[in-house]
């Protein structure tokens, strides 16, 4: 339920290894789509292989347009690949959206402007037929969890940004999915704002063990959150590199001045700018 | 002590207006005669020139005009003070020409004038009550305004002994009002409750059945929404005589021609609010597996609010426009419609004038009823913020 | 095409529910007539008459399209019987009302927007203004403006101007105000005065939303216009000739008043858009 579980304890290997305690929660092979523009095909995503073990931290990262909001939604059943294989929890991604296997959180908090933050939360909720005692305690629980607690009464407009999206991450952990799939949630913030959530994502992580996939467009983000980083490139699409971290899951932004840390934020880097040469 | 607030010259017309003739006296030939024919042959008739000092009410109430003038501006004060100060002047020289008709003058070029001052006086009262906030400036400027324009035609219909046939004053519209009071009454139930309030509720409902079910089929949305602003463009009022002829005199033709004009503004509103929902609210709904009628009723129904309550808003206006229009192509013989169209033919303006006075109270009733319920209903919606 | 199809579709709808509203409308008039005189009659023979029937409930698209032909090639310009005729007094009436409702709802608009004591005082009663059914009271304010020597065009127009102003002020407030924050306070750093404010950067981006209220000031204008010729007497105009051929029955030729009366109001809408177009030509998208 909304208790947090604890976090995997087993020793996680390198992903690409399969390893018996975590097993693979999100399995692509050879995925395309195309979508059809108004004067000629566009191919978001181009043969894509990968693997998302339970309890992992993905990033994915590339310059705008590389598809890595599409693979996202295509996790998610709000887009259907042209061709190739995608399993979400061993089932198809419709079967796992019809079996709330997953939350999901926007760019933008996209709230609804008529009910107050509680209401909010419990949206999905009320849609899942959850009696209402039990809704209320949820929510209290994860507003504490986002740090919200006291603004249950206040409507979205009254809150800033930040708070907004935060209230959107405590709506997708509402009905306690397995998966979180967040897509450039902190895009719109202030960087002192980001900072400050992406500790909070990362204790939330780290405390409740979910399988979370994140797309981002800055490199220290996703270093910062990850334990696998997945590097895109646009036209078409495609996976450049994939590069497991090694950093402590217990994590402080002081770690970001580490040796480690930049070793690896160099990694990404020249994989992005390999799949910028590309284009040039 | 803030500075002393800034005013047109203008209200020293009321001092320029001193040393005119105030008004006249007509000849008792004239003065005997039927009022309405007085301006006929208002020339023939003997006048003469009546001063200010011949007239003491007259004079009277110019004084005090004057001297609450001198001092609401005699030396800087707050706003509301002034204001407050302003408001005896104003009264005295609004009460100045109903005093000389009443002292059995004409009104004449002095008082004329000096009334001018004190509508520049009026003026600048609303300007100082502009400058506050709140209901001063939202209420009482434009309840003022209304009473100021009352007030105006009430003394230009008298002073000028403006006939009955062309204008009838306030005061004889609110005679008229209390005299038949019965018969309008009937009129209401007939026109109001009987066509307007039916053919509203049809109208309305099925524009929005019809709203829906083009969005459940975009087929037909993209079908119908060229037809929906088309009619939009179109005179509907002129299918009131076939209304008429397929439904007979009574109220369902009315209530027909109501329902046929409300649908469309209705039809295109709730389609295009439907529209309004941005796409990531839709994919949340969709990641939390929810159906078209769950996303419709908990997203975007309520994001259609705004729209539904502005095609709300506009047909309240149209519904009544459209159910008395009908009535003259028809009627049993009560009907506001059927009222306004006889009373005219009798040369009866008072009781067209009343009507039109419920009409127009009704409309504003029932726009201001729908706006208080959509601010209610709505208050979370951005053009209400930050108020 | 693919925009066509559905429009087409809902169109062909339209004409089937039309003609087959007029075969359920006009029959029972139809075999009512036939029993009394023992006429012998087939399926093909009803429906035919029906389609065809002099004083129809519901005269069908063609006999429509016929009347108006018959009338506007059979008679001359100037004469009554021509539709035409009515549609350029309609017209006229429309046009001048417009205009002067135009001018008067600018006028109110710019004093709204630069004089506060006029925003708080004036605004309401401008809206208020609109819940007045005028046009119900329009034929009555014809008669009234007839007794003190007002004939022609000019009442009709000043029914359409009042309808016509209020569209134009509520969309030009808005659109006076609907200058960028920032443009203005570039302009202040320019010092220039009301007047340059109000030329270069108030009107400019106030004239999309002008032009979509001139679209509907000039629809409702018609209305008023039509609206105003209902009263007994007079004789030119669409709205007189809906009214007569209401009296004697004639629904073919009322319903070919009321076509023509929808293509006028298409014309006029049109040619706003055409002037918008020239005005603001491709510089922005259309309001």
């Amino acid at each position: 339920m909304g208790t947090l579980n604890a976090p995997p304890t087993a020793a996680r290997q390198t992903p690409t290894a399969a390893s018996a305690a975590a097993r693979a929660i999100v399995e692509i092979r050879d995925l395309s789509l195309t979508f059809q523009a108004a004067d000629r095909p566009v191919v978001a995503l181009d043969h894509i292989d990968l693997t998302v073990q339970s309890g992992d931290f993905v990033s994915i990262i590339g310059p705008s347009g590389c598809g890595k909001t599409t693979l996202l939604r295509v996790v998610a059943d709000l887009e259907q690949p042209t061709s190739g294989s995608i399993t979400v929890d061993g089932m198809t991604p419709e079967a796992a959206r019809l079996k709330r296997a997953y939350g999901y959180v926007f760019q933008a908090p996209a709230l609804q402007p008529w009910r107050t933050v509680e209401r909010n939360v419990t949206l999905p909720l009320e849609i899942f037929g959850i009696a209402k005692a039990e809704r209320a305690r949820r929510a209290a629980e994860q507003l504490a969890l986002v740090g919200l607690t006291g603004f249950e009464r206040k409507y979205p407009w009254q809150l800033s940004g930040g708070m907004q999206q935060r209230v959107s991450i405590a709506r997708a952990l509402s009905f306690a999915p397995d998966m979180l799939l967040l897509d450039e949630p902190f895009g719109a913030l202030d960087e002192i704002t980001r900072d400050h959530l992406n500790l909070q994502l990362a204790e939330l992580w780290r405390r409740t063990g979910k399988t979370c996939l994140f797309v981002t467009h800055s490199i220290s983000e996703a270093v910062f959150l990850s334990t696998r980083i997945v590097v895109m490139s646009p036209r078409p699409g495609r996976i450049l590199d994939i590069i497991d971290s090694d950093l402590p899951r217990e994590r402080g932004l002081e770690l970001r001045e580490s040796l480690r840390f930049q070793e690896i934020a160099a990694r990404v880097r020249r994989g992005l700018k390999e799949g910028h040469s590309y284009d040039d | 002590m803030s500075a002393r607030s800034k005013i047109t010259p203008l209200p020293l017309l009321m001092l320029a207006a001193l040393p005119m003739p105030m008004g006249w006296l007509v000849a008792k030939a004239a003065e005997s005669a039927d009022p309405g024919e007085a301006t006929d042959f208002g020339d023939e008739a003997a006048r003469s020139l009546v001063y200010w000092w011949q007239c003491w009410p007259a004079l009277a109430a110019a004084l005090v005009a004057l001297a609450g003038f001198w001092l609401a501006r005699g030396r800087p004060w707050p706003r509301r003070v002034e204001a407050a100060l302003l408001v005896p002047a104003i009264l005295a020289g609004c009460a100045l020409p109903f005093l000389v008709i009443g002292s059995g003058f004409e009104v004449g070029p002095g008082a004329w004038v000096f009334l001018l001052g004190v509508l520049a006086l009026i003026w600048h009262l609303f300007a100082l009550l502009s400058g506050e906030e709140g209901y001063a400036r939202h209420l009482l400027v434009p309840g003022l305004f209304g009473v100021a324009v009352i007030y105006l035609w009430q003394v230009l219909v008298q002073g000028f002994e403006i006939p009955a046939v062309l204008l009838p004053p306030p005061t004889g519209v609110a005679l008229s009002f209390v005299d038949q009071t019965a018969e309008m009454w009937g009129d209401f139930v007939q026109t109001v409750l009987r066509s307007v309030v039916r053919g509203y509720l049809i109208g309305c409902g099925a524009g929005f059945v019809v709203a829906i079910l083009a969005d459940r089929i975009p087929f037909l949305a993209r079908g119908l929404l060229p037809f929906g602003n088309l009619v939009s463009a179109l005179p509907i009022v002129g299918i009131a005589p076939i209304m008429v002829m397929w439904f007979g005199f009574d109220w369902q033709s009315k209530a027909a021609v109501v329902a046929v004009m409300t649908f469309f503004p209705m039809l295109v509103n709730t389609l295009s609010g439907l529209a309004e929902s941005e796409r990531i609210q839709i994919d949340l709904m969709r990641s939390y597996a929810a159906g078209y009628w769950r996303t419709l009723v908990m997203l975007r129904l309520p994001n259609a609010l705004p729209f539904i309550f502005n095609a709300l808003k506009i047909n309240s206006t149209l519904a009544l426009i459209g159910a008395i229009v009908a009535e003259f192509f028809g009627t049993p013989i009560v009907g506001m419609g059927f009222r306004i169209s006889t009373a005219v033919a009798r040369m009866d303006l008072g009781v067209v004038w009343a009507t039109i006075v419920v009409a127009a109270l009704t409309g504003s009733l029932a726009y201001g009823g729908i706006a208080m319920v959509e601010r209610a209903v709505t208050a979370w919606h951005q053009s209400y913020r930050r108020r | 095409m693919t925009r066509a199809l559905p429009v087409l579709t809902v169109a062909l709808a339209i004409l089937v529910l039309w003609y087959a509203g007029a075969i359920l409308l006009n029959a029972p008039q139809v075999l009512d007539l036939w029993d009394r005189s023992g006429t012998q009659w087939s399926t093909i023979d009803l429906i035919r008459a029906c389609w065809n029937m002099e004083r129809a409930v519901l005269p069908t698209p063609h006999q429509i399209v016929a009347d108006l032909i018959r009338t506007i090639f059979g008679y001359a310009l100037d004469n009554p019987r021509n539709i035409l005729f009515h549609v350029g007094v309609t017209a006229g009436g429309t046009l001048v009302g417009f205009v002067l409702g135009t001018v008067v709802g600018t006028l109110l608009a710019v004093g709204i927007v630069h004089i506060r004591t006029l925003e708080s005082s004036l605004m309401p009663w401008v809206i208020a203004s609109q819940t007045v059914p005028i046009l119900a009271i329009a034929p009555m304010i014809i008669v009234i403006l007839g007794n003190m020597g007002f004939t022609g065009v000019f009442p009709k127009a000043i029914i359409s101007a009042y309808l016509s102003f209020f569209p134009i002020t509520i969309g030009l407030v808005k659109g006076l105000r609907s200058a960028d924050p920032l443009a203005l306070d570039l302009m202040r750093t320019y010092s220039a005065t009301p007047a340059q404010v109000f030329w270069r950067l108030r009107m400019p981006s106030a004239l999309p939303f002008l032009f979509a209220s001139l679209k509907v000031a000039v629809a409702i204008s018609l209305v008023g216009a039509i609206v105003a010729e209902l009263p007994t007497g007079s004789v030119a105009g669409i709205g007189a000739r809906l009214l007569t051929t209401s009296y004697y029955g004639q629904m073919v030729q009322m319903w070919s008043a009321l076509v023509v009366a929808a293509l006028l109001s298409l014309v006029l809408v049109w040619g706003v858009g055409a002037a918008q177009r020239i005005v603001i030509g491709q510089s922005r998208p259309p309001a």
